[in-house]
């Protein structure tokens, strides 16, 4: 990925509040399907993996296939619970991950 | 491509004839397969091992009646849930039945905020969107939504 991914989680939020966390990573997510002008096809490179933990806990993640948008967009709800940091990460077809890292304090 | 396919099975037989030379040749470049609900319903259990899906109206499915580009399509999954650790959903998986596979994207929650989730899908043609979600306590509901898609967004 060229360009980071973009998280948007509010930085303060009240306890027992519901949260939406959105997330939309830049990668143009080649199918696999399409060819290239002498007929050869290109080959698949997608982000397959997209995971969200909080303090090293699980919290959400998703598998994505092929039939995914390029620049995948992900948008999910939590519950604020406790002061701490989201960490998210998005693993490509090549295995390389790209992590981006919120806090969210929670009063 | 397969829009040609279909307009031929609304013709009469005669028209069919006069247009089969046409749908030959459309076939003949009709090289990426489809999948089918069948396949999809395949790829579900294959997912939820085997147990039996029900089509529920907790599941709702928001997605726009047409969609004019494929390769880029909003869809919105929300389950009725409490979504607390003794009743929440699980797994969201969403399938595109005319794609060239089946699986699109699903999403493992755990028991915390809504049962709500949004993202953006390529569909290659207009179909039917499956989605099916497994609760914690291994029921599958399922539901389903056409897309009328103007122009697909699979490549190929």
């Amino acid at each position: 990925m060229a360009k980071k991914p973009r998280v948007k989680l509010p930085k303060k939020a009240k306890a027992g509040d519901i949260v939406q966390v959105k997330t939309l990573a830049a990668h143009n997510m080649e199918t696999g399907n399409r060819k290239d002008k002498k007929g050869a096809k290109i080959p698949r490179l997608i982000l397959n993996k997209f995971t969200c933990t909080f303090n090293g806990a699980d919290v959400f993640s998703a598998d994505m296939h092929p039939s995914v948008s390029a620049n995948p967009y992900i948008s999910f709800f939590i519950t604020a619970k406790e002061s701490g940091t989201y960490e998210f990460t998005w693993t490509d077809d090549n295995g390389k991950v790209t992590t981006v890292s919120n806090d969210m304090a929670v009063s | 491509m397969s829009k040609n396919i279909q307009q031929m099975v609304r013709l009469d037989r005669r028209e069919a004839l006069k247009a089969a030379g046409v749908g030959v040749l459309a076939l003949g470049f009709a090289t990426t397969a489809h999948a089918t609900p069948e396949a999809a319903a395949e790829a579900l259990s294959k997912i939820s091992g085997g147990a039996a899906a029900s089509m529920s109206d907790k599941v709702t499915i928001s997605l726009p009646e047409i969609a004019e580009n494929g390769a880029t399509v909003p869809v919105g999954v929300s389950v009725d849930s409490p979504m607390t650790a003794d009743s929440y959903v699980k797994h969201i998986h969403v399938f595109a039945e005319g794609n060239p596979s089946p699986e699109t994207i699903s999403f493992n929650l755990t028991a915390t905020g809504k049962a709500e989730v949004n993202t953006r899908i390529r569909l290659s043609k207009t179909q039917n969107v499956m989605v099916a979600a497994i609760m914690n306590d291994g029921s599958v509901l399922t539901s389903k939504k056409e897309v009328k898609v103007t122009i697909g967004g699979c490549g190929g």
